[in-house]
């Protein structure tokens, strides 16, 4: 038997959840969800584990602290230290007050930035990367379960269709894969 | 699903479907251009158009032809420069103090305050660029290994942190703003017919899906973002203010200044995001997502903040009597009473008198004096920069290097010619930009929207 996917379409993400519980307590993997925007509490329904960019963020950040720290300290104490007023200026623990804005930016720079490229690569947006949403209705006011039979081996086409429809689901569509 | 109390005012009015919310903010991109548009875009254009010849004489003159003299070394320049990063920190706050708020109201108006604080850096450091005079070497204010011995920057200095500030300030704002976009690039590009439309914002979405585990992490990166983008958007006009507050000069010396800059940049800001929205609302048609309460709100933030400024010009005045140092009193005497009392007393009409008229509820909800008030605002806000950077200057400690500042052509032409590039930049924002978050709207429709308000209503009461 030739494997499925199954893309049942909702108006609303409350009657997304709705099935996606239906098919979830039926023993059904589903497999993603697609929605204009958002739809709150999907993930622990269908299994999405919460995402670790904040990590990633914090971890950038502190990168730029270090390396913000080390720089400066190398251009303005050890390799050449400027006589401001006669101001203390040959450590670094003397000079630092001055050196916090610019530390502070550049840690922001770095874990803004490391972040958001992270993002962009993990969700795998980039430039020229062409739509890969299954239905394009899907980005305007369409919520829509995706199911494939390769990941239910217990559960027939007709059987996952038959739960779906228990819940307030609009279209179902079938493509081979 | 969450539910919103009744008393709430709406932030949606009459009734929309998510599908209704897609078709207003795309229509006015795949239609053509209102002939009012049009209008504007030439007007802007042609500003722009002799604001960048002012600009390329100044860079082939040198700057010379400005107004400056011995005495007052600094003027328009960095008056306009303090102006424009000003103007850029409301965008900011709304889309990322408000977001940590969880302000909905935001969400119809982040985008286009966003690219407002965008075209609005990007006017400001125009004018550390231009300033240097031989802006070729523009590239020196970093930390480069070059062929001169041991000569780095000076991480000392206010002005290099400026350059990281507002370098930090101006990306990371333009990575907030993209990221969000990207999903409503989608919506366009699925919405589309034309193929070269379909294409440009196919490239412009970067292939967005939609799915679970991507708005997971577009939730997560928008929290973060506004995270650090909120102590951000702090520094960044202290840092501004540090520029003179660690100089010695009087009127320039007082540690009021980081707060008392950031919140009159904030003062500012709004006032430009009620100038564009006013407008663009009416020519757009959007009059059912930037709704009156939207308008009020931010008033509400002008009356604060305002006040604010208020209570700093104030305190100033006081210390500088206080601290009694003669040379600080005499700079602020000298404000309020000598050759530039004009200028001190539009600062004070301006900016702490006229705002405290939205205290009356009648005025602060009437669209027409909002815009009237918007334009006062901004007009005051860069009479503060002129203040305190020319009337702390003028007169010095040696009364024979006493003068005035006269600006020259070039001085306005430029100042005029970033106003042009600025809004040419925000119409063509206006034009080719969904001009509102879609997702974010789409996502309090149900909660906020007026028609599912009253229907939930009407549920309760049964």
């Amino acid at each position: 038997m030739a494997n499925k996917v199954i893309y049942a379409v909702y108006d609303d993400p409350e009657q997304l959840k709705d099935g996606a519980r239906k098919l979830v307590s039926a023993g059904v993997k589903v497999k993603d969800v697609f929605s204009p925007f958002p739809v709150h509490g999907i993930d622990p329904i269908i299994g999405i584990t919460r995402t670790r960019l904040g990590i990633v963020s914090f971890m950038f950040g502190i990168t730029g602290t270090a390396l913000a720290v080390l720089g400066i300290w190398y251009f303005n104490i050890f390799d050449w230290p400027m006589n401001i007023g006669g101001k203390p200026s040959f450590h670094y623990y003397q000079n630092v007050p001055a050196f916090i804005p610019v530390t502070f930016e550049f840690t922001v720079l770095c874990a803004a930035h490391g972040m958001a490229i992270t993002y962009l690569i993990r969700n795998k947006t980039l430039p020229g990367m062409p739509a890969r949403n299954p239905d394009p209705r899907s980005t305007n006011d369409k919520f829509i379960i995706e199911v494939r039979t390769a990941d239910n081996h217990g559960h027939s086409a007709e059987a996952i269709a038959e739960l779906l429809r228990q819940s307030p689901v609009t279209e179902i569509n079938e493509r081979q894969c | 699903m969450h539910a919103e109390a009744a008393i709430r005012e709406p932030l949606i009015l009459g009734h929309k479907t998510y599908h209704d919310i897609t078709e207003d903010i795309v229509r006015p991109i795949e239609n053509k251009a209102p002939r009012g548009w049009y209008i504007l875009m030439t007007i802007a254009s042609l500003i722009a158009a002799y604001g960048t010849g002012c600009i390329l004489y100044l860079i082939s003159k040198g700057i010379g032809t400005w107004g400056l003299n011995k005495t007052v070394d600094w003027a328009w320049d960095i008056t306009n420069f303090v102006w424009w990063v000003g103007i850029g920190h409301a965008g900011t706050l709304i889309s990322a103090v408000l977001l940590l708020f969880r302000q909905k109201w935001r969400m119809a108006i982040n985008r286009s305050a966003e690219a407002m604080t965008i075209f609005a850096v990007i006017m400001a450091a125009t004018f550390p660029g231009i300033h240097m005079g031989r802006i070729w070497m523009a590239y020196w204010v970093l930390p480069l290994p070059n062929q001169f011995g041991s000569l780095w920057v000076n991480f000392n200095s206010p002005l290099l942190w400026d350059v990281f500030a507002i370098s930090t300030y101006f990306s990371v704002s333009l990575v907030f703003w993209y990221i969000g976009l990207i999903p409503d690039f989608a919506t366009i590009r699925d919405k589309v017919t034309k193929p070269m439309m379909k294409k440009v914002y196919g490239i412009l979405s970067f292939g967005w899906t939609g799915n679970a585990k991507a708005w997971t992490r577009f939730e997560e990166v928008s929290l973060v973002l506004a995270g650090i983008a909120t102590p951000l958007v702090f520094s960044v006009h202290s840092v501004v203010s540090f520029d003179f507050a660690t100089s010695i000069v009087p009127g320039w010396h007082t540690t009021i200044f980081p707060p008392y800059f950031v919140s009159g940049a904030v003062f500012s800001g709004f006032a430009m995001v009620q100038t564009l929205l006013l407008v663009m609302r009416k020519v757009m048609h959007l009059e059912a997502y930037i709704t009156k309460k939207h308008i009020e709100y931010m008033n509400i933030v002008i009356i604060v903040t305002g006040s604010i400024v208020g209570v700093a010009y104030i305190t100033e005045l006081f210390i500088s009597w206080y601290s009694g140092v003669e040379y600080e009193s005499y700079a602020f005497i000298n404000r309020a009473t000598g050759p530039y009392w004009w200028a001190y007393w539009s600062m004070m009409t301006c900016n702490v008198i006229s705002p405290q008229l939205f205290w009356f509820k009648k005025l602060r909800t009437h669209l027409g004096f909002t815009f009237f008030m918007s334009i006062i605002v901004n007009i005051g806000m860069w009479f503060e920069r002129f203040v305190i950077i020319v009337t702390s200057l003028h007169r010095d400690y040696l009364p024979s290097a006493w003068t005035m500042f006269h600006p020259t052509w070039v001085d306005v032409g430029v100042f005029l010619g970033t106003i042009g590039i600025f809004f040419t930049l925000y119409l063509l924002f206006a034009r080719y930009f969904p001009v509102l978050a879609l997702n974010e709207v789409k996502s309090i429709l149900k909660v906020s929207g007026e028609s599912y308000k009253q229907e939930a209503a009407k549920h309760h009461h049964h």
